[in-house]
């Protein structure tokens, strides 16, 4: 038996030496929320780099090589996300898939830029994130100013002469989206909110502020947050009797929200793209993951658009270098699972269409 | 008057919790002298073992409220104790009598210890659980805004209360109290005359935990979410609570939840939501430069 082993040991060895003389592996980081508050984001951002890279290296990798993830727990915590793009640096990945959330990635790209890696953020939307003439970060989802543009336009249509608050989180992404839809409001459409309130989030108690609105008679709530603390609002103001209409930004896309808030949430809206679900170049994919018992949803698309958009770059330009793989991104268009995707000069998607989504008995869908 | 009712209401259910949690602060630095930071841990401990009994209660088809509850906070109450006993007794217990700061370091090694271990055995996503008690008693109406306290409410402010006075019952009139103050007192003096200085400290600490154990069900019945990383923020606002309050003292550990519980509602109520926190621990640095021992709390008789 002992013999056996040592015997398979010594096999896979050369085995493995074989493999790495013949083809080195290219890393790439996947950071994102894996644990903490967001987690049920960062299950999203797994399930689908795991299968791109899965898919990818079945048709063999790139420029003959294949793909490997290094994973990086950022909790959405702007100081832990430094600490994990430092640790992508040290496993010389050729291309991180992240952050998740703005607050994490802008941060984390200043250590990327440094480097010269490049960065796709499948899900970070506040404008900052590529608005610093950073050559390496783009990004495959839209941006808050274009999502604070729909939900203001929609509001003012809605709900006119109705009255509005805004609440936000303070993270950077829950402010930033929540100012761009006020901004939205007061200029363009001459709406002026009643309430313009900020929350800590990972707290419970939102009693006082639904107290506050209720007190102020809103008739729309605007949040600027992720699901956790909607979830918990909704929640609170239902059963305080105050039944304003609640309305919020791409965060909410995961079922988590229903699990928190459950029949609370009917009738809930938010912003998001246009659901790469539905998309005919997508169906072979997300039939994949139905087989797997998962729905794709949220980001789970968005990733496995970002990892595409990478291998394609990388084996058109016959290389894995951060030089030559920018020149081809801001050149070409690729065929993703989102449809068409392109880069304009700031590392932006050229087509991004925000829709409204209302939740409905546990799942979401366009707004008629 | 109607709004103020409201926010009176919200801040006392609020107040209510963060008293529970400080009651576990203050009871193991009365009578060991040291602050448990672990002590956040073990209410988030009391608040999974509460939703996971609430679970298999109703798998096994136990749903008659009143008795799901009951039994929730029997069961949790034992199991955060036994987390209780088990956190003194392995990383206080050997340290005792070494240098001071010896203790503060486990306790805080333990509250990471203790988070990490309910992330890997419980997942890191957080855990929802639909509303057990429903519904509301609408007390008056004005101008189309009505206030209402909730059933749950009503519980958790009542339920504080008598826990409240029980507790105070215990150390004020048992034999078990009687040792807790001789204790607090002397710990040695009181091992000379025959009062088990051990067994005292470790019965501190599962009455600490019991009671957080029904700070963390009521927390999961009323907000119905919880994750691993509760404890923190929770422990952070009781301690600061019990600090306030004089720690070291019972009923100032109660009078500081409840105030701080007030004192969050009614600056969101009047003014920005944003800068609640830096309200009360504003107000804490303003107690503490003129009472620097605390509201209730007695200043440390320096013995020679």
């Amino acid at each position: 038996m002992r013999k056996f082993s040592l015997g398979l040991l010594a096999a896979t060895a050369v085995v493995a030496l074989g493999a790495t003389g013949a083809m080195a592996q290219i890393k790439i980081a996947l950071n994102g929320p894996l644990t903490g508050q967001l987690a049920s984001f960062g299950e999203q951002m797994k399930r689908g780099a795991e299968m791109a890279v899965k898919d990818l290296n079945d048709k063999g990798g790139i420029n003959g090589q294949k793909l490997s993830i290094v994973f990086g727990d950022d909790q959405c915590d702007p100081k832990q996300a430094v600490s994990v793009a430092n640790n992508a640096v040290k496993e010389k990945v050729a291309a991180v898939i992240g952050h998740f959330c703005s607050g994490s990635s802008i941060p984390a790209s200043d250590v990327y830029k440094e480097e010269g890696i490049l960065q796709i953020s499948p899900a970070s939307t506040n404008p900052t994130f590529t608005e610093r003439g950073y050559k390496n970060t783009f990004r495959v989802c839209g941006r808050d100013d274009q999502q604070g543009q729909v939900a203001g336009d929609f509001i003012a249509s809605r709900y006119k002469g109705k009255k509005v608050a805004v609440v936000h989180d303070k993270t950077a992404y829950g402010k930033g989206l929540a100012d761009e839809t006020k901004k939205r409001l007061n200029g363009t459409h001459n709406i002026q909110e009643v309430l313009y309130e900020a929350i800590t989030a990972g707290e419970k108690d939102y009693s006082a502020l639904v107290s506050k609105l209720k007190q102020a008679a809103v008739d729309v709530i605007y949040f600027g947050g992720y699901h956790p603390e909607a979830g918990l609002i909704v929640r609170q103001a239902r059963e305080q009797g105050l039944n304003a209409r609640f309305i919020s930004g791409d965060a909410l896309v995961d079922k988590q929200f229903w699990s928190i808030a459950g029949a609370s949430g009917t009738g809930t809206l938010m912003t998001f793209d246009a659901d790469p679900r539905k998309n005919a170049v997508a169906k072979e994919v997300v039939d994949k993951f139905k087989a797997q018992g998962y729905d794709p949803e949220g980001y789970t698309l968005y990733t496995y658009a970002a990892i595409q958009v990478f291998a394609q770059a990388a084996t058109e330009a016959k290389s894995v270098k951060f030089a030559d793989v920018e020149k081809v991104l801001r050149s070409k268009t690729f065929k993703t699972v989102l449809g068409d995707t392109a880069f304009d000069a700031k590392g932006d998607v050229k087509s991004p269409a925000y829709k409204v989504y209302e939740w409905k008995a546990g799942a979401y869908d366009y707004v008629n | 008057m109607e709004y103020f009712t409201q926010q009176l209401i919200n801040g006392l259910t609020l107040g209510s919790i963060y008293g529970l949690i400080a009651i576990g602060y203050t009871m193991v630095y009365g009578i060991v002298g040291m602050i448990n930071f672990a002590h956040g841990e073990i209410y988030m401990i009391g608040a999974f073992i509460g939703i996971i009994t609430f679970s298999l209660l109703g798998a096994v088809g136990i749903t008659w409220v009143p008795l799901a509850i009951l039994l929730v906070l029997i069961v949790s109450m034992f199991f955060t104790a036994v987390h209780g006993w088990a956190v003194e007794r392995i990383a206080y217990r050997p340290l005792r009598g070494s240098f001071r700061l010896a203790p503060l370091i486990s306790a805080i090694g333990m509250s990471i210890a203790l988070q990490n271990y309910v992330q890997i055995i419980q997942g890191a996503k957080i855990k929802p659980m639909q509303p057990v008690v429903r519904g509301n008693i609408p007390l008056m109406e004005a101008n189309g805004f009505q206030v209402n306290i909730s059933y749950l409410q009503i519980i958790i402010i009542v339920l504080t209360i008598a826990l409240m006075a029980i507790f105070s019952l215990i150390i004020a009139r048992t034999a078990l109290g009687r040792s807790q103050r001789a204790c607090e007192q002397d710990r040695t003096m009181a091992s000379l005359l025959g009062v088990n200085v051990d067994r005292t400290i470790s019965l501190t600490f599962v009455m600490g935990a019991a009671l957080a154990a029904v700070a963390g069900v009521m927390v999961t019945m009323y907000y119905g979410v919880i994750d691993f990383f509760i404890g923190f923020l929770a422990g952070l606002k009781a301690f600061t609570a019990a600090v306030l309050g004089g720690i070291g003292s019972l009923p100032g550990a109660m009078l500081g939840g409840m105030l701080i519980g007030l004192i969050e509602a009614f600056w969101s109520a009047y003014f920005s939501i944003e800068y609640k926190d830096v309200a009360v621990f504003g107000i804490l640095v303003v107690v503490l430069i003129f009472l620097p021992t605390g509201l209730l709390g007695k200043p440390e008789v320096e013995k020679v």
